[in-house]
This record gives structure tokens, C-alpha cells and sequence, in this order.
């Protein structure tokens, strides 16, 4: 599983395919990631109403599934709507969860 | 009506008949002519003289999306562009079926105000988050969602 995945987890996206950041339907942020690494880091800095948004919704596990092609690392996020988690707690988890995938997939 | 510097200058007798074309394009020059006091003729010389100069461009449809059920979610996006992208911005936006009209403004930023229709939420979002966040030079969106019309009319 490690070998199969890491190379697209480390790769970056073309733009068309990035994860760009909403706050409600179609209010856009302004940021956005091309790959696991920098979907990590702007995890920590956008405004928390765009998580909840996106998490909600399902995007967050149908991009990385999709487009990422890491079915593992969908399906831990997917398994975090059932806290019903919001705010900062929200945002720690999510960061904790990639930061502790990422590490595997490169360690 | 008067050519000056090739430019058409219009009378009041002009503007009262564009009016009332604006109101139903679809009526006969007897009809315009009978409201104004003027000559059916008249009219008729007058209309096809503005459409020669492309003052009147096209005669078109307005319809009402709401009843036609097909697309019925129309919403304002409000674009922030890079002011070197903006054109470029504008123009793509121009070719999606989705967008009926398209504008920039400069206020503190450069914008683009674009007016978009589409089926329901979800593909307002899809539409604007796979077509139109992606677009080089485009900072950010905010997106207004039309809960009613009070007026429509073009000039």
C-alpha cells in the first residue's frame, strides 16, 4: 500500500485538479492545494468555516480519493464527520490525521 | 437624427421609439406610430436607420427561467482578479453557456461581476469551483445567490 500510494502523495497536481477552498457554495477563499503536503498546510491557516463546509460535504474524502488516489487516507477523513467535530478541534484533527499519513507514506 | 462625426444623434422622437421597443420589440410601425402621433413610415425609416448604425443591436427573448424549470438558480459572482489576468478572466467566463452577462469594476480591486444561471446549488458550485476558481489570476469569489427578482429590463 505504501509503495502504491506515496508517489502520487508526493507529486503535485496540475491546477485544474487542486483542492480550492470554499467557505459556503461559491464563496471561494483564495486558497488552494496541489498536493498532500500543501492540502496539510492550508488545513492550518484558511478560516475553519471552510473546513466544516468541505468536510461536511464530503469533499475533502472525494478529492483525495479521486484525485489524490489515496482510498486509506479518504476513508479516515470520512470517518471524522460522525464527531460532528467544528472549529479549532475540527481543524487540529484533520491536521493530525494528514500529518501522521504523511509521515507514514515517507517515513 | 443627425450623423456627427459618423456617430448617429438621436431625437426625442428616436428615443421614444426605442422605448417603446424595449417595451415590445414584437409591435408594427402602425402601433409605435399611432402611440407617438407620427407616420407608420417615419417609424419604420427611423428603426431601420438605427439598426444600420447597430444602435439597435438585435431584438431578442427574454425568458423566465423560473418557469421553464430547466435552470432555475441564478446567482451574482462577485470575481477578484490579478488586474494582468482580468481580461483573460473575463473572456473565459464569456464562453461557459452558464454565464449570461459578464462586467469588471474597479472599486479598491479590480472585479468581474458576472451573472450565472444553473440547475440547483450543487451545480452553481461545481460550475464555479472547477471552472472558474481555477482560472489563472483569480483571487477570490464571492458568490449571491438571486432569492427574487423585482425588476429586469435591458436598454
Amino acid at each position: 500500500m505504501k509503495g502504491e500510494v506515496a508517489p502520487k502523495v508526493i507529486k503535485t497536481i496540475p491546477r485544474e485538479k487542486a483542492f480550492y477552498f470554499f467557505t459556503s457554495i461559491g464563496n471561494y477563499t483564495g486558497e488552494s492545494a496541489s498536493s498532500l503536503k500543501e492540502f496539510m498546510e492550508r488545513i492550518n491557516e484558511v478560516n475553519v468555516k471552510s473546513l466544516e463546509f468541505h468536510l461536511y460535504r464530503g469533499d475533502f474524502e472525494k478529492w483525495i480519493a479521486e484525485v489524490l488516489e489515496d482510498k486509506e487516507l479518504a476513508e479516515e477523513i470520512r470517518k471524522l464527520q460522525k464527531f460532528n467535530l467544528v472549529g479549532d478541534t475540527l481543524r487540529k484533527q484533520l491536521y493530525t490525521i494528514i500529518l501522521r499519513h504523511l509521515e507514514y507514506l515517507t517515513r | 437624427m443627425k450623423l456627427k462625426n459618423n456617430i448617429l444623434a438621436l431625437d426625442t422622437t428616436d428615443l421614444k421609439i426605442l422605448e417603446a421597443l424595449q417595451e415590445d420589440a414584437r409591435q408594427t410601425y402602425t402601433a409605435i406610430g399611432k402611440r407617438l402621433g407620427i407616420a407608420h413610415s417615419t417609424v419604420y425609416d427611423r428603426i431601420k436607420r438605427m439598426e444600420q448604425h447597430e444602435i439597435i443591436k438585435k431584438y431578442t427573448t427574454i425568458v423566465n427561467a423560473e418557469k421553464t424549470g430547466a435552470k432555475n438558480i441564478t446567482a451574482m459572482m462577485t470575481i477578484y482578479t490579478d488586474p494582468k489576468e482580468s481580461e483573460r478572466v473575463a473572456e473565459k467566463l464569456c464562453k461557459a453557456s452558464q454565464v449570461l452577462e459578464v462586467y469588471t469594476s474597479l472599486s479598491e480591486e479590480l472585479q468581474i461581476i458576472a451573472k450565472v444561471v444553473a440547475q440547483n446549488q450543487e451545480s452553481l458550485h461545481d460550475f464555479i469551483a472547477n471552472s472558474v476558481a481555477p482560472l489563472p489570476g483569480v483571487l477570490r469569489i464571492r458568490t449571491s445567490i438571486v432569492t427574487k427578482k423585482f425588476k429586469e429590463l435591458s436598454f
